[in-house]
């Protein structure tokens, strides 16, 4: 199949409109500056997209998506029938605009309108207190925990939790399970980002010290 | 190995981490592919290595490639492993790459199955809980199958955050496996009275989402939803429930008037728009379900309304959507307390809103009537005009066609404003719709025989105006329209009055850019049109004209000849040669036109889309059976290429329905004449219809005369609908002076033919007479069609498999599958059986009754039932409560119980074996000491670790399968049909004496590397009662067990259950070791107490643990170019061993292997196979077994000699026992 080809760069992606989608973001060329995106689908996928789908047609519905979205104007309903997007009438989106971002949410007619937005509100809260002021480069680079805290609220496409302490607290104590685990990286990593983070064309490619020449290997392969 | 591992960190050091690929990609925004690519290299390099954090890293980072759009099902096999790690932090990195990236298709998660077990009864509840969560993503009908059990048993769990993770994936479990629902089902109910509120909320949604689904089968449970719904304050609880209702109501009017009232007073209490917002909806559902007209009702409804309005009329955008949103449910059955706000639906038209704006569409589709549906699709069609996005105004077309065409045209009066509204939307371009308006014309101008004369001169003018049509051809959806006007002119063409133009129109050779379907039907109509000339120049005697129009034909038809289309060609050359023909006989001067127009004789009428699914089959006729013997495999290679001309054909047919084939046509209306001649019930149409409306007094057309001069016809792209607008209105001024006069007559003129529900209209609407005398063709149907409505249904719906009556009791044949161990099934002395089945049946009434007693305290304190009745008068009983429940609302005219009561009493209930000993001992520990529910925790602990247990056998074997690569036909559920294995059970005899026996296993843990668990299987041998039972071993220097802290070396454990009679059970504990390359041997002591009547004695039981090497060994799945490459490393060491006399198949041998000793199939050649273990500490064991003629050989590989010769010792004592 061929690959989807992209106009825009995308740095924050949705996952699968499957079960539980999680945020997803995109930025947009056309001018409006930075915008992200988070989509979750609450109650699984829409008869045509439940079967496997293949990347790019989720891809598709995530950019149609954001299209949607996009041209939408701050002061009109939050709600969004898509039924042609998902496949089935029964689906809506429901979104919340924060800024750069967009917390989108698909939803069936078992959900509450006002329930979901209010949902999305505890959701953007809880990334507050665990990011401790989130902005959207904490949702970028860290699309793990965002992934992380998402399946505190919602899995399977249902709603697990809505109480934001409740959510915070378990998302804090796997945070701490990690930390004692010494987790992904643990300390060696440290210093490698220290390193990483040095500018190496400000590194000089040679060093002569009185005779010797030592020459300087190049480091660029490892960035 | 040390340096090994310095340089596996140095060249971690370089490896990206996920925040380094984010800012990378950032950083390439120009390349962005390349770079990508470039990673995904780094990747797969990194995949390769050993350590668990390095390939936990790149599966954190393909995770988000997955994102963003790159497949990524390739590192599948890799993200099992990452999942299986013994860290949460990479457990939960694998679930999470899993979730995103695992789906039914995915062959390697049947792998992750025992992987999957293990972690849900992990003594950490995240690990646990990454579990759930993942499972809920990719859940298969046999993950669904294999874990139920499992996760069922988590549904009680001691931790909420377990509990309401298990119950809500039980949803997930039902939709995969429905056969689990009966089984768990009253669990799940348990659980809508769980302490924690979370736990609670989880099972009111998984109810709801099934009650959703199937509603009838949950209406049993109102009255607990009932007393939930007023006692609780979480809203997101009462929303879900309200909900439910919503959905109840329909089933059972009683319980809507129950609800009615403590609804409204939510409506008026709750501050939460969201809760008044779902209090308004099921209110409406209510009312939806009574019968209107109590005057308490219509005080809902203008409540209701009324509440509406305030939400419609705000300034939040959201609340106006959704204020809107149920306005268009009352709409349904209460239209006139909705239609006194037209005002504000038709404000909200003229949102900048397009959500609200086709809200309000919706609404107003139900809010036309004959009077007014002028007056608003005018406004509508100003919209149109308006409207910028085409999606918006493909959507205002649809809903005025919708609207318009409700109900078999009811609203409509005047046919030729609304042909004439259809040829004002052809003038919209790049609309998608085109087919639809098409669709809506043949429709009209069949069904309508008044307006056909109309019609076809409007398409007459269409079909002139093409080029304005067909503009820019092929992205246009427009020029559909053409297709209906080609038809309807040709098949009606004796209405036309200028028959010639019209032909020539059709004959330009613009047409042959147009869509080949509707060149088709060009060249199709062109003769029938071409026929009817004929005819009318040969009755003139105009013989020359005659030979004109013939010779244009000739000329013409040539260009669609060579059309590309192939339909168009062989119609174009068919017809050619025909007219050609007609040449001949004229210039001979033989009139031919009589010949001609047969060709198109006949009528057609309308058949009923289902129609055709309704004649019944007749008797003897088997559909099924094959009418020739199906043809041979060779033959059907044959068949190919044919094929490839039917798609095409079927393709085509759609549009060309009409005219399949002249004759078959002509045979088959001449023999539909024939039928509709002797039929009595058919009702004949006139033999002239084109001049329809004469019949009816003189008054009644003559507006449309005045029509006909004051509309120009022949001017294209001026609107016209508007003038028929007051046009209508002066004819209904004439009319209802008209009417005053002769009131009497015009109740004979209401013909019952017309298909419409007069009974549903206002006075006012009845008055207006249609401006013609609409003649409505019904839809034709086989006499004896069948009158069903089955076939709206969708076989395919995923729920429908759900709809499961919950209230039968579970049969025998119901119950989880568990995995078993074999020797717990023989342990079981047969007599016990007896009396466990009895007990267990009572035990789940017993529980359904409280709830029903508590509820009937609720309701009305009345009559206490006595405690346990027959079965039968109990399943009675809980029809009685609902009823008896639901009595307690005003009372109302019997209605009759919706839900079927199933024969009861016949079905023994009865669970698994394992279930039911597990439940049985809680209840005896529930009976014995109450209260105590920590015991009972710790009980469902234990049972969960159990079942963690007999997993190997089919893992392993489903892996052999796997790497084999044999045929799936000789897989079945993971097991072998052609032979069976012998059953294997992994316990061993510990010790035994008259009292009790014991048998154990142990198992290691890949999370832990210096623990494994010990589970002892302890059985009451003996007729008393066996408590306080203490087990203890002596450590040594190696070897542990784990005792609680704050105890001594030398204090036993106690086992944390109590025996009676015949009953078994499992403790587990925990043994800590340093070296496991070595077996050892731990003796150790049972003490118990046994009580009988005599009196209790202390008893011991002396036992040797023994530790083998094998336990310490976990089966992991390999690939084989892993193992490979293990192989050619050189870091193993190396042994062998021959075992001779062996005689059991090679099948059954891997078998034992795998069962025994922990292993996994990595291939398998003839009688040849390789096979990979790991110990709990990560030494990698590859074995490859030969079987020779008599013996076995075995070479192993491994990181640790001693541990290799040893496995290999106790290798050769299992083989040597076969």
């Amino acid at each position: 199949m061929p690959r989807v080809t992209r106009g825009r760069h995308r740095d924050w992606p949705v996952t699968r409109s499957r079960g539980l989608t999680a945020p997803l973001g995109s930025r947009d060329s056309g001018g409006r500056g930075c915008h992200a995106m988070g989509g979750t689908c609450i109650h699984g996928c829409p008869p045509t997209v439940s079967s496997w789908q293949a990347e790019e047609v989720q891809q598709q519905i995530i950019r149609d998506t954001f299209h949607l979205v996009l041209k939408r104007d701050d002061h009109i309903c939050n709600f969004l029938e898509c039924g042609s997007l998902f496949g089935g009438s029964d689906y809506k989106l429901i979104y919340r605009h924060y800024a750069t971002l967009y917390f989108v949410f698909c939803v069936d007619s078992s959900e509450s309108e006002l329930g979901i937005l209010d949902l999305i509100q505890v959701f953007v809260e809880t990334l507050d207190k665990c990011f401790e002021n989130v902005c959207e480069l904490d949702l970028i680079f860290h699309m793990d925990k965002v992934h992380h805290i998402l399946q505190e609220m919602v899995i399977g496409g249902m709603v697990l939790e809505t109480n934001m302490n409740e959510i915070v607290a378990q998302v804090e104590a796997q945070g701490k399970l990690e930390k004692a685990e010494g987790g992904l990286s643990a300390a060696p990593s440290r210093a490698v980002s220290a390193v990483k983070n040095i500018n190496l064309p400000e590194i000089p490619r040679n060093i002569n010290i009185g005779d010797i020449n030592i020459k300087v290997p190049n480091l660029s392969q490892f960035m | 190995m040390a340096l090994k591992m310095v340089k596996g960190s140095i060249d971690r050091m370089f490896d990206k981490n996920l925040q380094d690929l984010v800012r990378g990609i950032r950083n390439h925004k120009e390349d962005e592919a390349k770079y990508i690519s470039q990673c995904i290299d780094e990747i797969k390099q990194e995949l390769k290595q050993d350590n668990i954090a390095v390939k936990a890293n790149a599966v954190c980072k393909l995770t988000y490639l997955q994102m963003l759009g790159y497949d990524i099902s390739w590192a599948a096999f890799n993200i099992i492993e990452v999942m299986s790690a013994s860290k949460f932090t990479f457990k939960r990195i694998g679930y999470l790459a899993a979730s995103q990236c695992f789906h039914e298709g995915t062959d390697v998660i049947m792998l992750t199955t025992n992987q999957i077990r293990k972690d849900l009864s992990s003594p950490n509840q995240y690990d646990t809980g990454v579990a759930l969560t993942g499972l809920s993503c990719f859940v298969t009908p046999d993950l669904a199958r294999d874990l139920a059990n499992d996760i069922m048993t988590l549904m009680s769990h001691t931790k909420p955050y377990i509990r309401k993770k298990a119950v809500l994936i039980m949803y997930k479990v039902f939709l995969k496996y429905p056969e689990s629902l009966r089984p768990a089902f009253p669990r799940l109910k348990e659980k809508l009275e769980d302490p924690d509120p979370g736990v609670q909320s989880a099972a009111v949604n998984v109810i709801c989402e099934l009650a959703r689904r199937n509603p009838k089968n949950y209406l049993s449970l109102a009255p607990l939803f009932f007393k939930l719904m007023t006692s609780s304050t979480n809203n997101w609880v009462l929303i879900k429930i309200i909900k439910l209702f919503g959905a109840l109501t329909p089933l059972e009017p009683r319980l809507g008037k129950k609800l009615i009232e403590p609804l409204t007073n939510l409506i008026h209490s709750t501050s939460a728009m969201s809760l008044l917002y779902e209090c308004v909806n099921t209110v409406i559902a209510v009312l939806i379900s009574l019968s209107s007209g109590m005057p308490n009702h219509s005080a809902s409804i203008q409540l209701c309304v009324q509440k509406l309005r305030i939400l419609i009329e705000d300034s939040d955008q959201n609340l106006k959507y959704l204020g809107l949103l149920a306005m268009s449910k009352i709409l349904k059955t209460h239209p006139k307390s909705v239609q006194s706000h037209k005002d504000l639906i038709l404000q909200c038209l003229d949102d900048k809103d397009e959500s609200i704006r086709l809200r309000a569409l919706d609404l107003l589709y139900g809010m036309v009537s004959k009077k007014n549906l002028m007056e608003i699709v005018k406004k509508l069609m100003i919209h149109v005009d308006k409207a910028e996005g085409t999606t918006y105004r493909d959507e205002l077309l649809t809903k005025i066609i919708d609207i318009c065409s409700q109900s078999n045209y009811q609203y409509i009066t005047n046919f030729e404003w609304y042909i004439s509204i259809l040829v004002e939307l052809t003038r919209l371009e790049g609309t998608r719709h085109g087919h639809l308006i098409a669709a809506q014309m043949l429709d009209v101008a069949i069904r309508v025989k008044a307006i056909r004369k109309f019609a076809v001169s409007q398409m007459a003018m269409l079909l002139d105006n093409a080029h304005l049509l067909a503009s820019n051809t092929q992205r246009n959806g427009i020029c559909e329209v053409l297709y209906a006007a080609a038809w309807i002119c040709g098949e009606f063409s004796e209405h036309l009055e200028e028959a010639n133009q019209t032909l020539e129109a059709m004959l330009r050779p613009k047409v042959t850019t147009l869509p080949g379907h509707i060149q088709a039907v060009y060249v199709q109509n062109m003769v029938k049109l071409y026929a009817s000339i004929l005819q009318q120049k040969e009755q003139a005697g105009e013989k020359e004209a005659a030979q004109e129009i013939t010779q244009l034909m000739i000329e013409r038809l040539p260009q669609f000849v060579q059309s590309a289309d192939l339909e168009v060609q062989e119609r174009a050359s068919c017809i050619l040669q025909l007219i050609k023909y007609i040449q001949k006989l004229q210039v001979k001067e033989v009139p031919v036109a009589e010949e001609v127009i047969a060709l198109f004789a006949g009528e057609l009428n309308p058949v009923a889309p289902k129609a055709q699914k309704k004649v019944p089959v007749p008797e003897g006729l088997d559909l099924d059976a094959w009418i020739n013997e199906p043809p041979s495999d060779s033959e059907s290679e044959d068949e190919k290429p044919k094929t490839i001309f039917h798609e095409e054909e079927q393709r085509h047919s759609r549009h060309r329905q009409p005219e399949i084939d002249e004759e078959e046509l002509a045979r088959r209306r001449e023999a539909r004449k024939q039928e509709q001649a002797n039929n009595p019930f058919y009702i004949k149409s006139s033999p002239s219809p084109q001049k329809r409306y004469q019949d009816t007094p003189g008054v009644e057309h003559i507006p449309v005369v005045q029509i006909d001069l004051s509309v120009p016809l022949k001017v294209p792209g001026m609107p016209m609908s508007d003038q028929y607008v007051k046009l209508e209105e002066e004819r209904r001024h004439k009319q209802k002076l008209e009417k005053d006069k002769k009131k009497k007559k015009q109740k004979k003129e209401k013909r019952g033919k017309h298909h419409r529900h007069n009974s549903l209209h206002t006075e006012s609407e009845e008055d207006i007479a249609p401006a013609h005398h609409v003649d409505i063709i019904t839809e034709e149907m086989p006499e004896n069609a069948l009158p069903s409505d089955e076939d709206d249904k969708d076989p395919n719906d995923p729920y429908k498999a759900l709809d499961i009556d919950l209230d039968k009791p579970l049969a025998d044949s119901e119950k989880l599958p568990v995995q078993r161990h074999r020797n717990v099934e023989t342990l079981k002395s047969p007599d016990s059986e007896v009396p466990l089945v009895e007990k267990k049946s009572k035990k789940p009434k017993k529980k359904e009754k409280k709830h029903k007693d508590k509820e009937r305290d609720k309701g009305k304190k009345k009559e206490k039932e006595k405690k346990v009745v027959e079965e039968e008068e109990e399943e009675e009983k809980k029809g009685e409560d609902l009823d008896f429940w639901l009595s307690t609302a005003p009372p109302a005219a019997p209605t009759p119980q919706p839900q079927s009561e199933p024969a009861m009493g016949t079905a023994v209930v009865a669970e698994s074996q394992e279930v039911k000993k597990e439940e049985r001992e809680e209840q005896d520990e529930e009976e014995e000491d109450e209260g105590k529910k920590s015991s009972k925790h710790k009980k469902k602990k234990h049972k969960k670790e159990k079942e963690e247990k007999s997993k190997d056998k089919k893992k392993s074997k489903k892996k052999s399968h796997h790497s084999e690569e044999e045929p799936p036909e000789s897989v079945q559920n993971g097991t072998l049909e052609d032979e069976p294995l012998p059953p294997m059970s992994s316990y061993r005899l510990l010790a035994e004496n008259p009292y009790i026996k014991m048998t154990y296993d142990i198992q290691g843990n890949l999370q832990n590397d210096s623990k494994v668990t010990v589970s002892v299987i302890f059985e009451n041998k003996s007729t008393s009662f066996l408590k306080s039972m203490e087990l203890n071993v002596l450590d040594s220097l190696n070897t542990k067990m784990l005792r609680p802290e704050g105890s001594s070396v030398h204090d036993g454990i106690p086992v944390p259950f109590q025996l009676p009679p015949g009953i078994s059970n499992e403790a587990q504990f925990v043994f800590t070791l340093q070296s496991i390359v070595m077996a050892q041997k731990l003796k150790g002591t049972l003490s118990f107490i046994v009580k009988n009547d005599e009196g209790s004695t202390h008893e011991k039981l002396d036992f040797k643990l023994h530790f083998s090497c094998a336990s310490y060994l976990i089966t992991t799945p390999c690939y084989s170019d892993a193992f490979a490459k293990l192989l050619e490393s050189g870091d193993l060491h190396m042994s062998s061993i021959k075992v001779d006399g062996i005689n059991i198949s090679f099948q059954h041998l891997l078998a034992k292997i795998c069962f025994h000793h922990h292993f996994s199939v990595v291939e398998r050649v003839d009688s040849c196979a390789s096979m990979y273990s790991r110990s709990i500490q990560g030494h990698h064991v590859c074995l490859l077994v030969k079987k020779g003629e008599n013996s076995v050989s075995i070479d192993g590989k491994c990181n640790d000699s001693t541990l290799l010769s040893n496995l290999l010792d106790e290798m050769k004592e299992t083989l040597s026992k076969c």
